[in-house]
């Protein structure tokens, strides 16, 4: 049906037939949790429990129990808030923009991207809680009706829009996800054996059975949910970066911040969604199914995103230049060369410098590399924030109130608490869901397997 | 309790053959009752003569839906139920509202166009699936024939256009 390339390299290798990638997948969800598996799970349960009772002190005695002082008044915590989101944005940019795109690449990896997407989101949202330091108020946040005589939200503010944004953006990533799992629920339920998965699966697979009409609405139904969620993904980045452009402080007065961040956050998604694949691939043997293609494929969309965000850096400071603003320009001299040089020189080490690595054919294809700088690139991206937030903010307008930050064992212990929630829930994720998106991997293994003209 | 049904099923192996049979075997007047497959694949729709989805008609107006919502409620509540001055600013500036009426909108269009999508296929956590062949979710294509609305011809004559378009086996289910 398709018309393939000659000269493109196979996505699906090892000659698999369609009945082999039902098999290859099902296989992980239907037999016994693996030692490795306990061991890994295990961990990240014991990183949970500390991590929670982190944010319990937290919560309990106040965000007082952070580093945070008169003049730094957010740090860590809306750090690894925006990080979280940031690392977000590429299951979506996977799964709808690359699908708006026609990239069949994008099929062996967007059901992981998906789900990391909204374990990450759920992270940063517990980091919006957190900073609340009252969560059981956090309804504030929306118009709900109350009794201080109807007073509502302000929707002129930029914090406003970002809990519509998040909220919106973990809501309809979760549907996306979903339906993508339906098809794939449905062929599990009709391989179980055990009564349990029967109606485990049974009941997450809605009654699908595949029919031409429901094939037919669900494609359009996915068509449409990729359209809305491309502009979706943009917008939040977007918005979460109007949370400090739209104020007045210097650093982050910028109306470059929108598509910097955007392009930030897509870079680190793409980081995260290798760090985790590299992984899955190994020790679930995908190598057939993930191939050197798809994370040289992925490598180029870093090295890309991570050029575009070395050029934000670098207007940044031509614009704080060329702007004639006494603080705007001494806010980035204090960057570059101020008590957090060392934050900034990582970033710009992380961010800018190591990715120009993937230029290189042999780093962008090795496994090993990439894992290596997949996390480099995490790091990395987690400075930037740092970067932006803390060293704006520590030189204040009175030099009388100057002061330096510094993380107290619960800023350190509430960021454990996400990497706890993260990895649980990725945990269970890849042992009890399918990890591969099994329906559309199946659609393409004849026009782009190595399969193709066996036959 | 349900009317007895009973169908003939062609199982198909490729999905080429597939869309070439069911041009043949419509072509003989047989009624094809539907075709289930792992994954969609891509001509069926037409193929069956299925008229095009209206589920992106659906999206649109709940799009429009989540747009007038958004803008209602933020001129109501800040422009007209409790007006507020900050930062200087008007009351109800429609460039601030852009970002909510752009997230309502999104939100309650997708919302609206999965629940419709869910209902419009019966599509519910305790249903219970009339599933012909388990083995069409996994890699097999499955052509259902109604042997009641094709009662003119008889099993044997419906099998043979079946087998002769390209299905690799022929099963009889019964339902009841």
């Amino acid at each position: 049906m398709q018309v393939t390339s000659a000269i493109r390299e196979p996505l699906v290798t090892g000659g698999k037939s369609v009945n082999d990638v039902t098999n290859d997948i099902c296989r992980r969800v239907e037999e016994k949790p693996t030692k490795l598996w306990f061991i890994a799970f295990g961990i990240s349960l014991i990183t949970l429990a500390f991590g929670t009772y982190c944010l319990y002190r937290t919560w309990w005695d106040g965000i007082g129990m952070w580093g945070l002082n008169k003049t730094v008044g957010w740090a860590w915590d809306i750090t690894n808030f925006v990080w979280w989101v940031g690392i977000g944005h590429a299951g979506t940019l996977i799964s709808a923009i690359l699908l708006l795109f026609r990239q069949k690449w994008r099929t062996s990896i967007n059901r992981a991207a998906e789900a990391m997407t909204i374990f990450a989101v759920l992270c940063a949202a517990s980091f919006v809680l957190m900073h609340m330091g009252r969560p059981w108020v956090a309804h504030w946040a929306l118009p709900l009706p109350n009794n201080y005589g109807d007073l509502w939200v302000n929707f002129k503010s930029p914090l406003v829009w970002d809990v519509f944004a998040i909220s919106t953006y973990l809501s309809v990533s979760l549907v996306f996800w979903y339906l993508g799992l339906v098809p794939d629920f449905a062929t599990i339920r009709d391989r179980a054996t055990n009564k349990f998965s029967k109606f485990f699966y049974g009941t997450l697979s809605l009654g699908w059975i595949g029919s031409a009409k429901h094939w037919q609405r669900y494609e359009s139904v996915s068509l449409i949910l990729a359209g809305l969620s491309t502009p979706l993904v943009l917008s939040v980045h977007t918005i979460v970066s109007m949370d400090f452009a739209t104020s007045v402080i210097p650093g982050w007065h910028t109306t470059i911040f929108p598509p910097y961040f955007v392009a930030g956050a897509i870079f680190s998604g793409f980081a995260m969604v290798l760090t985790l694949m590299l992984v899955v691939r190994k020790v679930y043997k995908l190598e057939n199914y993930i191939t050197i293609e798809h994370i040289e494929m992925m490598n180029i969309i870093i090295i890309v995103t991570g050029s575009i965000v070395g050029i934000a850096y670098i207007t940044e400071f031509f614009i704080a230049w060329y702007s004639g603003v006494e603080y705007e320009q001494y806010a980035f001299i204090n960057r570059m060369t101020g008590p957090y040089y060392w934050a900034y020189w990582s970033m710009m080490t992380c961010n800018v410098l190591s990715p120009q690595l993937l230029w290189i054919k042999k780093i962008r294809t090795s496994i090993v590399a990439t894992f290596i700088l997949s996390i480099v690139v995490n790091i990395g991206m987690w400075f930037e924030r740092f970067v932006i937030i803390v060293t704006s903010l520590h030189r204040d307008y009175l030099p009388s109130s100057w002061a330096m930050f510094f993380p107290s064992f619960y800023d350190i212990g509430d960021y454990i608490f996400s990497f706890g929630l993260f990895f649980t829930l990725f945990f269970l994720f890849a042992k009890y869901f399918p990890v591969i998106n099994m329906a559309e991997i199946k659609a393409i293994i004849k026009s782009s397997s190595s399969q193709k003209g066996k036959k | 309790m349900e009317k007895e049904k009973s169908f003939l099923l062609g199982v198909f192996e490729d999905e080429d053959v597939l869309l070439h049979s069911i041009k043949d075997v419509r072509s003989t007047g047989v009624k094809i009752h539907e075709v289930f497959s792992p994954f969609p694949v891509h001509g069926l729709d037409e193929a069956l003569g299925y008229k095009r989805s209206r589920l992106p008609i659906a999206a649109f107006l709940f799009g429009m839906m989540g747009t007038s919502l958004a803008l209602f409620m933020m001129y109501w509540m800040n422009g007209y139920d409790w007006p507020m001055i900050i930062g200087g600013k008007p009351y109800s500036p429609l460039p601030t509202f852009i970002p909510i009426t752009f997230e309502a909108t999104v939100l309650i269009s997708s919302f609206g166009m999965v629940t419709t999508f869910l209902l419009v296929c019966n599509l519910k956590p305790y249903g219970k699936p009339r599933i012909f062949d388990i083995r069409s979710t996994d890699d097999k294509h499955v052509m259902t024939v109604d042997l009641v609305v094709n009662n003119k011809r008889s099993v044997e004559e419906l099998s043979k256009i079946l087998k002769d378009s390209g299905a690799s086996e022929i099963i009889r289910k019964d339902f009841n």
